[in-house]
């Protein structure tokens, strides 16, 4: 039962995740990256990590992809029609890619990895909260400051002169 | 006294360099350096002779020796130096005193104080001083080594005063140039020296030493008379033989006797004192010193051939040169082969052991033949200045202008002041001159009581004693010295001028006439130290030689000879004077005896014929092999392939290999720039692209180890 | 119960990330860029989880760094955008093969 979900999710993924790069229309990109992050989004399920799974979905799909296409919508430079999409070395890359691809398989495959799930600790969301302001208070402060950083960044870098 | 013995030919050496280096422009000084050099040697070698003159017993058998430096030769040295003995002292009498003579002559005949002063004339001087340097040297040596050196410095001296004036050129090919001459002289006597050197050092190898007291000891003496060697075509002889001929050849070139005799003739195109200088005095008697020196050698083996040699090479020499002076019109040759002549006697005199006899008559010639020669110097002086005289003002002084004017070119153009046809009368023009010259005539030709009847008839007497042939030749010999010397002196001053330039001609400078009278006055005294009634000489030098007793025969034949001459000089040129252009009668008379008398017997052509076309033929084969064919070729084509196989190196090796890696790298660089530039794109895509691709190598690497 | 195995996940997050990789590589237009980016860093977050939920990572550092990767992917993707904004109004293109000014 578990496998069917699991597989199902993947395969929704990897397929999205191939259109987002392989697809000729732009907005249709977009949509499609919505889709990967959602099956990646049931893969945070599978693994019992719901908080993440929704956070996921907020952010990544809330908040990322839109922005990506509100960035696509409001401006007029989508690409002409009928250009080519794909750059001159795209079959190197390709073949690196998959290399690569096949290099990590390889690689992951032949190593014993523990099969046990480890337990759960009961309260996830509240140890969660706890270690972001005991633990990982410092990179939780740099975070928000990055996020300040990157508002501001942002304005200045795109307004009109 | 004698310890300054080495200063004698450092002087004169220290007056050629001061003149060569300092005093070269300043004629003045350059003559008064000249005097001073031979006046200083003057003076001390007339002390030494004083201080041998009271020594003279024991300096025979214990000579004076001042070692001077010694040359190593392996374990021992051979030490060089100076010796006084008679025979040293004799010719140091002599030598420096005529030279002093003929220095003090120079200055008047080279024309110091005279518009036509000689433009080299310091030059001059400075040769002369270092001929009397190697002739003081030569009779000072103790050795032959040394003497043999100072022997080369005369021959070069010889060399450069005979060619004095080496730009003079004659219209007539077959004249020889003063140029040639000098060639002439040096290399003739080359060939005796060759000879000599061979002798020198057969000597050497034989005894080991050079010196006189070491080569002339008993023990030395009979190791050489013993010892034989055997020759190719000679036969058997023993070795003293051998070496004294050797020795003897040197002689023979030097003092120029036949067949080496050519040389002295053809040398009077040097300047008249050169001609007294070397070619009566001094370096001719050289070679009559070397043997006189070498005595002992030359009479160790009893009976041997060398003595024998010397006496016929001597009188045949005496004989055949008199023969020729008799038709020689210049008044220069007739004096050369006199003097060819009475060399002859001198050897002839050594020859049939009369080495007194010999040594006097040397001595006594010295003094006269200078005076001749410088007379006839002054005779000549006197001629081409009033050649120039008329040259200059002689057109001027006629009515017909243009006739006179191609006279004095013709006469310009090839007037020969030697020539006795051109003189005449000249002892009223000239009688200082003429006085001089008298005694000298009469000196030669034996007349009592002048010098050269006492050494003369010495040499005689010896002759009629040993080896009558030699004495019937001698005799006739100075019939004839008689007739050419009275021939001389009624052609050149007696008579009538026979042309302008005699007409004009004017006695020399004091400069010039006092030499001739103060060597005139030696040609009459001389003669007196060898009287036979007091030999003084003998005394000096001869104790070791028996005394020659006094011939009246002999006497009496040879004065009635030498009066017998004259009296025909007279009859043929004095009674009736030789008029301009009139041919000498002696030719009628002769016919073609006389020709060959005029041509020297031929012996210069036939000289050329032979070993001169041999020798000139032999430099062509050489040269032939060293420049056309052989050496040069050789090293040429060494230099070619040297040359080839740089160039070969370099295309095949530097340019590409040497230069290829250089220029390579600086490609490669280049290249490697140009292509790798490519690789920033400015994209990023690619750029990532380069990184992963290398990322998954590594991974590929580390998966693979 | 029965646990898919932990190398399932890893590969297919391997999977995800070259997916990622190849877009990043060969697309032309800078917001496909930007978004095979978001892929990739999807695929870390995959990795991170897989690896705390099978006791590789103690406590919950697995999933607060997964936390932190998103913030920073929305932190990145903002300015990223602007970025593109900018290099749009200079150059008047979004093709990344033409911003190539870096170029020798």
């Amino acid at each position: 039962m578990l496998y069917i979900v699991f597989i199902i999710a993947s395969l929704v993924t990897l397929g999205a995740a191939f259109v987002v790069v392989t697809g000729k229309n732009l907005f249709h990109n977009a949509l499609f990256m919505i889709l990967s992050f959602m099956g990646v989004a049931t893969l945070y399920v599978l693994l019992e990590a719901e908080f993440l799974a929704v956070m996921q979905v907020l952010i990544y799909v809330g908040a990322i992809a839109i922005l990506i296409i509100f960035a696509i919508m409001l401006s007029r430079y989508l690409m002409a029609p009928g250009q080519i999409q794909r750059n001159a070395q795209w079959w190197i890359a390709a073949i690196v890619a998959g290399a690569f691809f096949l290099v990590l398989a390889f690689m992951l495959l032949r190593i014993s990895w523990p099969t046990e799930v480890s337990e759960l600790p009961g309260d996830v969301i509240a140890l969660l909260g706890q270690s972001f302001m005991g633990t990982y208070v410092l990179p939780f402060e740099v975070a928000s400051v990055i996020l300040l950083v990157a508002l501001v960044g942002s304005i200045i870098i795109a307004r009109e002169r | 006294m004698f310890n300054l013995i080495w200063l004698i030919p450092v002087f004169p050496l220290l007056a050629f360099a001061l003149i060569i280096l300092v005093t070269r422009d300043d004629k003045r000084l350059s003559t008064y350096l000249a005097w001073g050099g031979i006046g200083l040697s003057w003076v001390i070698s007339w002390g030494v002779v004083v201080q041998a003159a009271f020594a003279s017993e024991h300096l025979g058998e214990h000579p004076y020796q001042l070692p001077l430096f010694t040359i190593p030769t392996g374990s021992s040295g051979l030490t060089m130096g100076f010796m006084v003995d008679p025979l040293t002292a004799a010719m140091l009498f002599m030598v420096p005193f005529v030279c002093l003579m003929i220095f003090i002559y120079s200055k008047g005949y080279m024309g110091l104080d005279t518009p036509q002063v000689d433009p080299r004339y310091s030059r001059f001087f400075a040769y002369i001083s270092l001929f009397a340097c190697g002739m003081l040297g030569l009779v000072l040596s103790d050795n032959l080594l040394t003497l043999f050196i100072f022997w080369e410095v005369m021959g070069l001296c010889s060399y450069l005063l005979i060619g004095f004036w080496f730009e003079k050129k004659y219209a007539d090919p077959n004249r020889i140039t003063p140029k040639q001459a000098g060639l002439k002289a040096f290399l003739t006597t080359r060939v005796g020296d060759v000879i000599m050197l061979l002798g020198l050092l057969y000597l050497y190898v034989q005894t080991g030493s050079l010196t006189f007291p070491e080569i002339f000891s008993e023990h030395s003496l009979e190791g050489l008379a013993h010892a034989t060697v055997t020759l190719p075509l000679l036969g058997t002889m023993p070795v003293a033989t051998a070496i004294a001929l050797l020795i003897f050849g040197g002689a023979v070139g030097k003092s120029a006797q036949f067949p080496l005799h050519v040389w002295l003739p053809d040398a009077m195109e040097g300047p008249t004192p050169v001609s007294a200088l070397i070619h009566a005095a001094t370096m001719v008697s050289a070679g009559v010193y070397l043997v006189a020196r070498c005595f002992p050698l030359f009479s160790a083996v009893e009976h041997g051939p060398q003595l024998v040699v010397v006496a016929i090479i001597g009188t045949f020499t005496a004989f055949m040169a008199s023969t020729i002076a008799i038709a020689q019109d210049d008044i220069k040759r007739v004096l050369a082969y006199s003097t060819i002549s009475q060399l002859g006697y001198m050897f002839a005199a050594l020859g049939i052991g009369g080495y007194v006899a010999a040594v006097f008559h040397l001595l006594t010639h010295a003094f006269f033949k200078a005076l001749l020669f410088l007379g006839s110097g002054s005779v000549i002086h006197g001629v081409e200045h009033g050649h120039h005289a008329v040259a200059h003002h002689g057109h001027g002084h006629d009515a017909h202008g243009t006739h006179h004017d191609d006279h004095a070119e013709e006469m310009q153009a090839e007037f020969d002041a030697n020539d006795m046809k051109n003189m005449g009368g000249l002892r009223h023009k000239m009688p200082r001159t003429f006085v001089a010259f008298m005694a000298g005539t009469l000196a030669l030709a034996g007349i009592i009581p002048f010098a050269g009847f006492w050494s003369k008839d010495e040499i005689l007497a010896h002759a009629w004693e040993e080896a009558t042939l030699v004495w019937v030749f001698l005799t006739l010999g100075a019939f004839l010295t008689a007739f050419y010397m009275g021939r001389q002196i009624f052609l050149v001053f007696f008579g009538r001028a026979r042309t302008e330039a005699a007409e004009h001609a004017h006695e020399s400078p004091g400069s010039m006439t006092w030499p001739l009278l103060i060597l005139a006055f030696f040609a009459v005294v001389l003669g007196f130290i060898g009287t036979p009634w007091a030999h003084v000489l003998h005394k000096f030098i001869g104790h070791a030689y028996p005394e020659g007793h006094f011939q009246p025969i002999v006497a009496a034949i040879s004065l009635s000879l030498a009066a017998l001459g004259l009296l025909l000089g007279y009859f043929v040129y004095g009674r009736r004077p030789l008029a301009q252009g009139q041919p000498d009668p002696l030719e009628a008379t002769l016919g073609p005896v006389w020709t060959v008398l005029r041509n020297k017997y031929y012996v210069d052509e036939l000289y050329q014929a032979t070993i001169i076309r041999f020798a000139v033929w032999l430099s062509q084969v050489f040269y032939k092999f060293d420049d056309l064919w052989f050496v040069d070729p050789i090293v040429d084509g060494v230099g070619k392939l040297g040359r080839e196989l740089s160039l070969f190196l370099r295309r095949a090796i530097d340019d590409p290999i040497v230069d290829g890696a250089v220029n390579g790298v600086g490609q490669l660089a280049d290249w490697g720039g140009r292509y790798l530039r490519l690789i920033q794109t400015g994209r990023m895509q690619e750029y990532l692209l380069f990184g992963m691709t290398v990322l998954l190598m590594l991974l590929g690497l580390y998966l693979y180890l | 119960m029965i646990s898919i195995p932990l190398s399932w996940y890893l590969v297919v997050a391997a999977g995800l990330f070259c997916i990622g990789l190849y877009g990043v590589l060969s697309r032309r237009n800078a917001i496909n860029v930007l978004m095979s980016i978001e892929l990739m860093l999807n695929a870390v977050n995959i990795n991170l989880v897989a690896f705390w939920r099978y006791g590789m990572l103690a406590g919950l550092s697995g999933m607060v760094f997964a936390i932190f990767v998103i913030t920073l992917a929305a932190a990145e993707a903002a300015i990223g955008l602007a970025l593109i904004i900018a290099i749009y109004r200079s150059r008047d293109t979004v093709i990344v093969e033409e911003v190539d000014m870096l170029k020798w």
